[in-house]
């Protein structure tokens, strides 16, 4: 293993044991993220992406959940790890942005207090020197009169600026790995691209991993160097940014990136979307788990379970597809089932 | 909730309210009245003097002798409603302080640790419930006797279920909360979590609810005192001056010696309720002020 490996995740598994059956939210995830890089995990709701980024954290509240497999933080197992042995990691080497910026801060307690608590009680710092860096936390993530802002209630700002606080809260103790679990979804859109970039910036400036956790793929784009297609609870796509969008191999990544709006399409251009839901986790189909859903579905697709399988033209690029798209396979299984489409019309 | 200049928050909220001063006010002179009865007989214009009989003519109307009239037997309506309403203090204060104490802790601790502790409390707390309050309040005061005291823990046992129920629905609800997750994300521990991060959200909601128990435990005791199973006469409260000058409305028509006890109480209990209403729209730091 290479010393730049600063997250190492191998097969981790994180079931939930519900009334109804085991809920396989996370199903047998590999990945690897170096110092300094960005990595986004791309999915729809309910695809276990969020849930990944808690596991890994080792948030989840404890008695209902199975979790297997291995989490290595700076060659450190964390799996089996007790509550008060993960501490240590919290907040100093690991730390989360959460989505909604109006429930992820106490509404009783003043921005200051929320941002410098963690750098009183982990760090050790004095009331005034967390009140001090606290001030420099949040002229960091673009704050205007941080000072004024210290000693305000959460509800006295505005969605952006409450976010900009999460950040800020987030980033104090600085962590080597910053975890945003969609920290934009609950935004205007205008202030999206603002708190996105505000995290682009603070991940290059302190030289910090992060994982960038969201359902939409042009989030991604340009702030990451690795690409995590999340799909029922398993990655059904990886590769490098560049690589992704220049080649998609996994018909749901193609389905994804065809349900972004165009600004080039014309008004009232009817937008595609992926038709069904996803699958049951209790009990996923047994083939492909995107097969019953899969626009180019094939026979294989829903008896056997495709394998994560490296592209031979771009290594790198992992991919869980029978007939990737761009394939002779794929244009075989496209030709084969319009054909049965044409002798259904024609009956 | 957006984005709002404080100034203009603040500036309405220092603004002198009417709703809020009266009541208070009222209050303020109950409990003042109340607590300093033992020493209000040395005050030349007061003369306080509660059960010694026939300090005038019975049922006299309203006087400079004699502030509210006399009763039945010619005390002073005045001195007794003072001494009744530290009974009425006692009991709304003490009692209240009490079951918020020992209730919000059992539902605090039940809703944030949960598992095991949670059913053993609930338990407790759905047996108390299930139990009639009538029927518990009469138990404790027949074991224990009919003083002041008993009747304060009377009171507050019965009031902890209520306490104990919204301070469980409130951690709950608040334990769920992303801030919870976040302020773990960073390290806090449990304890921390609890006294930092759900305290004092779980604490307003409960002090409102305090105010509207403050009350209810009020006409409570005014009642047990009407049915004559409060503090043991000639001790005066206010529920037996009103079953007092009941009779004395009745037998002769004089409807003053009821009227008077009844009305103060009126006015507390609406007092203390305007209080609680104003009061939790003024201090909630959760909700907007634009």
């Amino acid at each position: 293993m290479s010393a730049d490996h600063l997250l190492v995740v191998e097969d981790l598994k994180t079931h939930f044991k519900t009334g109804a059956g085991v809920v396989r939210a996370v199903d047998g995830v590999s990945l690897t993220l170096d110092r300094g890089r960005a990595l986004g995990i791309v999915g729809e709701s309910g695809s276990g992406k969020s849930v990944l980024s808690r596991s890994i954290m080792g948030l989840l509240p404890g008695s209902n959940v199975l979790r297997s497999g291995s989490v290595k933080l700076d060659g450190h197992e964390l799996m089996g790890l007790s509550r008060s042995d993960m501490r240590s990691y919290w907040g100093q080497t690991m730390a989360m942005v959460f989505q909604d910026p109006m429930t992820s801060l106490n509404p009783v307690m003043k921005i200051g207090k929320q941002v410098g608590e963690g750098l009183r009680r982990t760090l050790g710092m004095s009331k005034r020197d967390s009140i001090e860096t606290a001030e420099r936390l949040l002229a960091d993530v673009g704050i205007p009169e941080p000072a004024r802002r210290l000693n305000e209630y959460p509800h006295q700002l505005s969605g952006g600026m409450r976010q900009r606080v999460t950040i800020a809260t987030a980033l104090s103790c600085g962590p080597s790995l910053l975890f945003a679990d969609e920290p934009t979804t609950a935004l205007d859109v205008t202030v999206q691209a603002q708190i996105l970039d505000l995290l682009a910036a603070q991940q290059h400036d302190r030289n910090m991993s992060m994982i960038l956790v969201t359902h939409d793929l042009g989030v991604v784009a340009g702030r990451t160097d690795e690409i995590a297609v999340m799909y029922a609870g398993q990655i059904v796509e990886r590769a490098p940014t560049a690589s992704l969008f220049a080649n998609m191999k996994m018909p749901y990544t193609e389905a994804l990136m065809k349900s972004i709006p165009k600004l080039t399409d014309k008004a009232h251009t009817r937008l595609d979307s992926v038709g069904g839901r996803p699958p049951n986790l209790i009990s996923p189909p047994a083939g492909c788990r995107f097969a019953p859903r899969c626009p180019y579905v094939s026979e294989r697709c829903l008896t056997e379970q495709p394998p994560l399988v490296e592209a031979i033209e771009s290594p790198g690029h992992y991919f869980r597809c029978w007939y990737p798209v761009g394939s002779p396979e794929h244009t075989d299984a496209v030709r084969r089932r319009e054909s049965l489409a044409a002798l259904a019309g024609g009956n | 909730m957006a984005v709002l200049a404080p100034e203009a928050g603040g500036g309405a909220r220092r603004r002198f309210d009417v709703r809020l001063w009266l009541p208070t006010a009222w209050v303020a002179l109950v409990a003042i009245l109340a607590m300093t009865a033992p020493w209000l007989h040395r005050v030349p214009l007061i003369r306080l003097k509660p059960n010694a009989k026939t300090l005038g003519k019975a049922g006299q109307l309203p006087s400079m002798k004699f502030w509210l009239g006399t009763d039945q037997i010619g005390r002073d309506i005045f001195s007794r409603l003072v001494w009744g309403g530290r009974v009425a203090l006692a009991v709304g204060v003490v009692a209240v302080v009490v079951a918020m104490v020992v209730g919000g802790t059992l539902g605090l601790v039940a809703g944030f640790y949960r598992g095991k502790v949670e059913v053993v409390l609930n338990t407790i707390v759905n047996t108390l419930l299930a139990f009639p309050a009538l029927v518990l309040v009469l138990a404790i005061i027949t074991f224990l006797g009919h003083n002041l005291w008993n009747i304060v823990t009377a009171i507050a046992i019965v009031g902890i279920p209520a306490f104990a129920r919204i301070a469980y629905a409130n951690t709950l609800a608040v334990s769920q909360r992303e801030y919870v997750l976040a302020a773990r994300s960073l390290g806090a521990k449990n304890r921390r979590i609890l006294f930092r991060e759900v305290l004092p959200n779980v604490i307003l909601p409960l002090s409102a609810f305090a105010l509207v128990v403050t009350a209810v435990a009020i006409v409570a005791e005014a009642g047990l005192a009407f049915l004559g199973l409060s503090i043991e006469r000639p001790k005066p409260s206010w529920g037996s001056l009103i079953d007092d000058g009941r009779k004395l409305l009745v037998s002769k028509g004089v409807w003053h010696v009821s009227f008077i006890p009844i009305i103060c109480m009126f006015l507390t209990v609406l007092s203390i309720n305007l209080i609680g209403d104003r009061l939790r729209t003024l201090i909630d730091p959760r909700e907007a002020k634009v």
